[in-house]
């Protein structure tokens, strides 16, 4: 393998809006926020700045094409800036490419900036997604939702493990309370009630079994990262948060047409932590990830990941959910700032936002979340679906 | 054989039949409608047949189409006859459209028979007097609407029949046929009529259906040289249960004699209806036996055919008995107004967001649309659908190595689904999931003509050709084909 990315980069800086419904407030406001908070955090200035990637996916409703709505926002001047886009694991990727520009050496300070604006469609919910997929997917593929397609993962999951639609259900409530009580901690978090398993578990129904606080919502905001090289951190600040593992896996849909896939797992999360622990040199992820931020779209997809990113055993993420194993006094915490289920879930945003998670809780800087002593933190994206999708996972220490 | 006529022995060689899977009781129709039109009280017997929301004359042409091939073989077709008065193109080939679905050859020679009721009597008599064709088959189909609380509304059902015609295998040859051609307008639509309109009922019976369908019977037994007790069972549509019953009476039919009427059961299923009951009567018939159908509609086709020991060849006769069985009740009268397109709702915006159709890209791809042809590995013998010109099988991967394979003929087994009530669907939840097929393949389609609570992990499944979607404002069908619970 080649030598990767560890110990390379470090973030020095960091901002992240409020979520929520921002319906008084453009996109570009929204960057302009995210952006003043990481500056300051780095103790840097605009014209510092070499380069910068733009993350957005579903915002050409909003923002448009291009990186220039970035550049326009916060009067970049004439700098490389470039949009990159892969489903929701978009964040992840803009602090993938500055991340690799910086440790190549073509520059020296990179930002990475994350944006969604979701709201003024007219509808709850994702935008319809017949043309996600381009023009022939809308001829021979369902009109599906996200909260349809992992629905179908929890079919199957329950039926693979012969957990009743009830005990499934509660296994999944106990998820998404655990999350909303993090995201109660969290002043940035969208949602901030906690909600205990019977409301969970008796919510009307979105999609067959999922019920509506076994969804993220949808919500709007922008958070950004300022990158440097790890041998330079120190000059800007004390307690940077140094790379570990940066690792995008995308999937060649094997899953999605050929008959070997078994519906219960996320097999391109699998793959993508496989690749990341080995990047970072990790041998035994339930002994050394301190903490996670993962992609709790839905409350299923969360209890997978447990297994994917190989912390849980196969088929007994339900013994570790019921012990308390990832809750915040837990021996592996997951979702300290409430994931996606508190936060909800601007696409091109996210990525960077549960990075901005691990980074403070890193610096001890969470308050009444804050986690003790956190060595390693994951953050882990899925954009798409179970059996199709790009995964990001990335992994931040604060040594080096 | 009669004069001028046919040379060898021609005849009906196999039968299909598709009625839709859901019921509408008579009597929800009058608790509905019945304030308005109390009339209707004396009709409210029995149910009717109805088309899902997604279906459509052309899609149960196809499905009626399909239940042929347990007896002939796809391949030997070479003309495609659809008879339908509903049909939902008026310029875009539905016969094309029913040809590519039921992946038949392109080199077939397809025509539509329209403009009244007995089009699909036409179509037969049509495929019956073409010697030149190894094999033709005929499509019969209707779905014809009747306003709210009109007599129409009650009596009308939805169905087809297919019908293939040729030379060797036929159970039932063409003894002769004879037929009347009369503007007589009882029933009438034109170009933008989307209900039937009609004239007096009691004309309609007695200066039309009690002297047109006598006078072609009569026309058909004097050519034959035979009398009317010489027929085994007559078969002929009814207007109601009682002009049904009064026309035997003045035929001089005995009970035994006279085809029963279906009304009660599926509804008058238009220009299919004579060929559903003459189905009906080919299920019961005995080698020997001598049938006579006639049509009503602008006139009338009569049709004798002769029984032959060959029926009893058939994989499976009871075909009409076994869609008269498998039904489900559509208990509400205003889902009933919406799947016919009669309810303005509330569908929302995302309800409102249609992509439109790239029809270049549906002729580039007709294969996997139309046809849900998909391809195997010839290396790997990996089945895979759609068919792309890398294997899908990881352990394989082989370029440019795919030979067709088609999946509308397979079954499967429902690998997961959900019900999804985020969707649009204008039969929320809207159902869908992934299926393994048999002897390999997966894919993701809607699921049809079934519940939530019905379904289970692993169920058995098959195809079904179906409108996925109805695109008013640029006034495009899109087709695709769905899954539903194994019927076979």
């Amino acid at each position: 393998m080649a030598e990767g990315i560890k110990n390379k980069v470090a973030i020095i800086g960091m901002g992240c809006t409020k979520f929520g419904e921002h319906w008084d407030r453009s996109a570009e406001s929204l960057i302009v926020e995210a952006f003043e908070e990481a500056v300051a955090d780095a103790g840097i200035e605009k014209k510092d700045i070499d380069a910068a990637w733009h993350s957005t996916c579903f915002d050409e409703v909003n923002v448009g094409k291009s990186a220039i709505p970035l550049a326009a926002a916060l009067k970049l001047p004439y700098i490389p800036v470039t949009r990159v886009e892969n489903f929701c694991a978009s964040g992840t990727e803009a602090v993938r490419a500055a991340s690799y520009a910086v440790a190549s050496g073509a520059c020296d300070i990179a930002l990475a900036l994350g944006v969604e604006k979701l709201k003024d469609i007219g509808y709850g919910g994702l935008p319809d997604f017949s043309q996600l997929r381009g023009i022939y997917n809308r001829q021979i593929f369902p009109n599906v939702t996200a909260p349809g397609q992992f629905a179908m993962m929890a079919t199957r999951y329950f039926n693979r493990y012969g957990l009743s639609p009830e005990e499934g259900k509660r296994t999944l409530a106990k998820i998404s309370a655990k999350s909303h009580a993090n995201g109660a901690l969290t002043p940035k978090a969208h949602l901030r009630k906690k909600v205990d398993v019977e409301t969970i578990m008796n919510a009307p129904m979105i999609a067959w079994p999922l019920g509506l606080f076994d969804c993220c919502g949808v919500t709007e905001g922008a958070a950004a990262a300022i990158i440097v090289r790890a041998d330079e951190a120190k000059a800007f600040r004390s307690d940077p948060v140094y790379v570990k593992a940066l690792q995008i896996a995308v999937s060649p849909e094997e899953e999605y047409r050929y008959n070997k896939w078994d519906g219960t797992h996320v097999e391109t999360t699998y793959r993508c932590g496989v690749r990341a622990y080995e990047e970072a040199g990790i041998k035994n992820p339930r002994e050394e990830i301190s903490m996670m931020e993962v992609h709790d779209c839905f409350s299923i997809t969360e209890l997978v990941i447990y297994e994917d990113l190989q912390i849980s055993p196969r088929g007994r993420a339900k013994e570790d959910v019921d012990s308390g194993f990832y809750e915040l006094d837990g021996p592996i915490p997951c979702q300290s700032d409430g994931g996606l289920k508190s936060f909800g879930h601007p696409i091109g945003a996210s990525g960077i936002r549960m990075i901005y998670e691990e980074y403070k809780q890193l610096q001890g800087k969470c308050g009444e979340r804050q986690i003790k002593n956190p060595r390693l933190g994951l953050t882990h994206n899925l954009g798409g679906f179970p059996a199709n999708c790009v995964i990001g996972v990335s992994i931040w220490g604060n040594e080096l | 054989m009669q004069e001028g006529g046919i040379n060898k022995m021609t005849g009906i060689t196999a039968y299909g039949v598709y009625l839709p899977y859901y019921r509408l009781k008579r009597e929800t129709i009058f608790k509905a409608m019945g304030w308005f039109n109390p009339g209707i009280a004396g009709q409210a017997k029995g149910e009717k047949a109805i088309a899902n929301y997604d279906e459509d004359s052309l899609t149960m042409a196809v499905a009626a189409g399909m239940d042929c091939f347990t007896d002939i073989s796809r391949e030997k077709i070479n003309t495609l006859y659809l008879a339908s008065t509903t049909l939902p193109n008026k310029e875009r080939g539905n016969a094309s459209i029913a040809c590519g679905a039921l992946n038949l050859s392109p080199n077939t020679r397809v025509a539509e028979f329209s403009g009244c009721l007995k089009s699909g009597t036409t179509a037969l008599i049509t495929a019956l007097n073409e010697p030149d064709s190894e094999l033709t088959m005929i499509t019969a189909s209707d779905c014809r609407l009747g306003k709210a609380g009109g007599t129409q509304e009650q009596l009308s059902g939805d169905g087809a029949v297919a019908i293939a015609v040729g030379n060797e295998g036929v159970i039932a040859s063409l003894v002769d046929h004879y037929s009347l051609s009369y503007d007589f307008a009882d029933y009438r639509r034109m170009e933008s009529d989307k209900f039937t309109r009609s004239w007096e009922e009691r004309w309609i019976r007695d200066a039309g259906y009690f002297k047109i369908i006598p006078e072609a019977i009569k026309g058909l037994l004097t050519k034959c040289g035979l009398q009317i007790n010489d027929i085994t069972k007559v078969v002929y549509p009814p207007l109601s249960i009682r002009d049904h019953r009064d026309l035997a009476k003045r035929l001089g039919l005995k009970p035994d004699q006279v085809q029963p009427h279906l009304i009660e059961s599926i509804g008058n299923t238009g220009s299919a209806h004579p060929l559903v009951m003459l189905i009906a009567a080919l299920e019961e018939a005995q080698p020997g036996d001598k049938i006579l159908v006639a049509s009503f509609g602008s006139g009338s086709d009569a049709l004798l055919f002769e029984v032959t020991e060959d029926i009893k060849k058939l994989k499976n006769r009871n075909k009409l008995k076994k869609n008269l069985d498998y039904k489900g009740e559509l208990e509400n009268y205003t889902k009933y107004l919406s799947f016919k397109g009669m309810l303005a709702k509330e569908i929302g915006i995302r309800g409102e967001e249609l992509t439109p159709t790239s029809l270049s890209l549906a002729w580039r791809e007709q294969n996997a649309v139309l046809r849900l042809v998909g391809s195997k590995c010839k290396v790997c013998g990996t089945p895979q659908y759609p068919s792309e010109r890398i294997c899908i099988n990881p352990d394989c991967g082989a370029v440019d190595q795919m030979e067709d394979y088609s999946f509308s003929d397979k079954t499967g087994h429902l690998f997961t689904y959900t019900a999804d009530n985020l969707t649009y669907s204008e039969d929320p939840p809207a159902l869908y999931g992934i299926v393994d097929f048999e002897g390999g393949g997966r894919y993701w389609f809607d699921l049809t003509d079934c519940r939530l609570e019905s379904l289970e992990v692993g169920q058995p499944v098959q195809m079904t050709f179906r409108r996925r979607y109805l695109d008013e404002v640029r006034s495009v069908a899109g087709y695709f084909w769905k899954v539903m619970p194994f019927k076979g």
